[in-house]
């Protein structure tokens, strides 16, 4: 298992367009992939509860990555989020 | 309940007119509640059962939303259908489905609970959320929510009603008035909705009549109750009288019969008998507004409020944000002009910051809060300048008080251009710059800060508000706040003179333009620009067309030697019924 702490860089933060790559992104791998906010942790795969995170921006994620792929996944996923979702 | 509590008696109601015309017809109590779910125990030869429910279910809810998307799309472009793409989207959201069979499957209860119970979950987390964008979004999960259990009991969307009907609800999101709009739906009327919601949009874009804010209205009206709407100024009458009906019916007829006439005005110019051209403009605030304000025959956009840029936003919006959707406001009106003010916050307006004060009408806002925040300032006049690309795009100034606000908001101008020459973007180098005239200062100084700008435009709210001393939201004082006070009239004419003495283009943006009672006065005392809410654009276009600039200039002059507000309106009044017989004096 990782784990790694990211911010939410972009203006709008995670709204539903992000939330949605995010999730689709994700599906790509097979690890499963958790994220933590405020002691809050949803299932990364599960667009309502990304929904649910709220996570405007400067607002900091715990990931959390288990699975033959996490490193690939981490990876992937850490570089989405830097890159602001591609707004 | 006896039938006379029920069926004799008139009661009147009012509420926020939000999308004009008048009905008459049945209601139909259109009931938002989730369906009512119970907790059962089931079997385990029941699981293969209720996880096919589910599977039957999300299918039908699809099918219903992809409808709904389809048909916004249709009706209303390719914006607004993006409401639903985020139910959409959970409806695909395996791991909440995966989860909620394992649920089932292990705990043994029956599918609608489970639904209820996990979906709700993330129901009550969103609406504790602190986030406003993520309330909102609330209520998409909620209406996903119900939507399967809907189909899980096998009940049928209720969007097909037999026969014409006023639809009541305590509160309808887009997606519900759209579907309902299917059928033949003669008016909306709610409990809640502000006057530019989605439903309210989607309302206007539909030419229902539809009023929104009525207290109590859903405990108050029962199904097939009598209902009389009237879109234009928010009258709501339950079990009307004969003769009540009657005096709206004949309004109805008044309103058909001119709006009829009205349409062919379209596409002419807003020019006087004897050749005087005025520029009809609309004010808009949400883009959303662009189709209806073409269809009104708008001579482009008077004045933008950017400030609603702002609304549910903690942070002001980045450059680029800003900028795309300025220009997708100048490129819907291209080759029409548009006027974008820049943020106009403080007062009553959204505050960028939570400041307290005492008295916040003459406090910080408008210009002076820009001014004070020279970086977002630049930012948004950036924006603003990169819209103006193809040289349609005016900017303005709220709330100048002082020469100095002026210089320095230009001076701030001239900042921005530099910076985008040296970003080597485009935009109109020559730019116009107006400003409001709302503060009695600005307007005494009206020649000074003329000779800083190229159009003046006449913020009317705030100017009789404080130059009467009265604030029209307090009821205590609200009948003393009159646009035909005599020191308006005269205050009016004072500012269109100076202006005019240099040379600028002198317009007005307030309610007071929009007024059919003031536009012979306000034509007379020489306004080149009127900018209105867009559904009073027709009516106003007519008054100009009917009469001569002579006259109008004639009856100013007459009405500055009066000497009370009676007098002025009531002499305006008789003048327009002379005039104007058939246009509905509200």
């Amino acid at each position: 298992m990782i784990q790694q702490e990211v911010t939410i860089k972009n203006r709008a933060g995670m709204h539903t367009r992000p939330a949605a790559s995010l999730v689709k992104l994700a599906a790509k791998f097979k690890s499963e992939f958790f994220i933590e906010k405020d002691g809050l942790e949803i299932n990364g795969k599960s667009i309502i509860g990304v929904m649910t995170l709220a996570a405007e921006q400067g607002s900091k994620l715990l990931l959390r990555f288990e699975g033959e792929d996490e490193e690939l996944a981490r990876a992937e996923i850490v570089g989405l989020i830097d890159r602001g979702f591609d707004e | 309940m006896s039938i006379t509590d029920r069926h004799d008696e008139e009661i009147t109601l009012k509420g926020i007119p939000a999308s004009p015309g008048i009905a008459i017809g049945p209601a139909f109590i259109y009931h938002k509640d989730g369906p009512v779910v119970q907790e059962r125990a089931i079997g385990e030869h029941d699981v293969d059962k209720e996880l096919k429910k589910l599977a039957s279910a999300l299918t039908h809810a699809k099918k219903e939303l992809s409808k709904i998307a389809e048909f916004a799309e249709k009706q209303l472009g390719s914006k607004q259908a993006k409401i639903f793409e985020a139910e959409l989207m959970i409806l695909d959201d395996s791991v909440l489905f995966d989860t909620i069979r394992m649920r089932v499957k292990k705990e043994l209860k029956n599918i609608e609970f489970i639904v209820r119970e996990e979906i709700g979950k993330y129901h009550t987390l969103m609406l504790a959320s602190k986030d406003e964008y993520t309330r909102e979004r609330a209520s998409d999960v909620e209406d996903v929510q119900n939507r399967i259990l809907r189909n899980l009991q096998e009940q049928r969307l209720v969007s097909k009603i037999e026969g014409s009907h006023i639809i009541v609800s305590k509160n309808l999101a887009a997606a519900d008035a759209l579907i309902l709009s299917r059928n033949d739906v003669l008016g909306y009327v709610t409990e809640l909705g502000g006057a530019t919601s989605h439903m309210v949009l989607l309302a206007r874009a539909l030419n229902i009549p539809a009023i929104v804010g009525v207290h109590d209205i859903s405990t108050k009206a029962h199904k097939d109750d009598v209902i009389v709407l009237d879109g234009y100024n928010g009258t709501l009458v339950i079990n009307p009288s004969k003769e009540t009906r009657k005096k709206f019916q004949e309004k109805r007829e008044e309103h058909k019969e001119f709006e009829g006439n009205l349409a062919t005005l379209r596409d002419l110019p807003a020019e006087t008998l004897d050749g005087h051209k005025i520029q009809l403009s609309a004010n808009v605030e949400l883009q959303e507004e662009l189709g209806f304000v073409k269809r009104q025959g708008a001579d482009g956009i008077g004045l933008y409020r950017s400030e609603t840029l702002l609304l549910g936003k903690e942070v002001f919006p980045a450059e680029e944000e800003q900028y795309k959707h300025y220009k997708a406001i100048a490129d819907g009106v291209f080759p029409k002009h548009v006027v974008i003010r820049t943020f106009d916050i403080g007062g009553d307006k959204l505050m960028a910051q939570a400041v307290k004060e005492n008295n916040p009408f003459l406090g910080w806002r408008g210009i002076r809060v820009m001014l004070d925040m020279p970086n977002i300032f630049l930012q948004q006049l950036r924006a603003i300048l990169r819209a103006s690309a193809k040289k349609n795009v005016s900017i303005m100034f709220p709330m100048v008080s002082h020469l100095k606000e002026v210089r320095k908001a230009k001076e701030l101008l001239t900042v921005a251009k530099r910076e985008l020459t040296d970003r080597k973007m485009e935009f109109d180098p020559d730019i116009r710059i107006g400003i409001m005239i709302e503060v009695p200062a600005a307007a005494v100084i009206a020649d000074d800060l003329a000779r800083e700008v190229n159009f003046l435009s006449i913020g009317t709210n705030d100017l009789i508000q404080y130059l009467l001393a009265v604030d029209r939201g307090n009821e205590i004082v609200s009948n003393l706040f009159q646009e035909f006070h005599p020191a308006v009239i005269r205050f009016l004419r004072r500012i269109i003179e100076r202006g005019k003495n240099e040379h600028v283009q002198v317009g007005m943006c307030g309610e007071m333009a929009a007024d059919p009672l003031a536009t012979m006065l306000l034509l007379g005392l020489g306004l080149d620009d009127f900018s209105v809410v867009p559904h009073v654009l027709p009516e106003i276009k007519k008054i100009i067309r009917s009469v001569h600039y002579s006259e109008a200039r004639h009856l100013a002059q007459k009405v500055l030697t009066m000497e009370t507000e009676d007098e002025i309106e009531s002499y305006m009044k008789d003048v327009m019924k002379l005039k104007f017989p058939d246009i509905p004096l509200e």
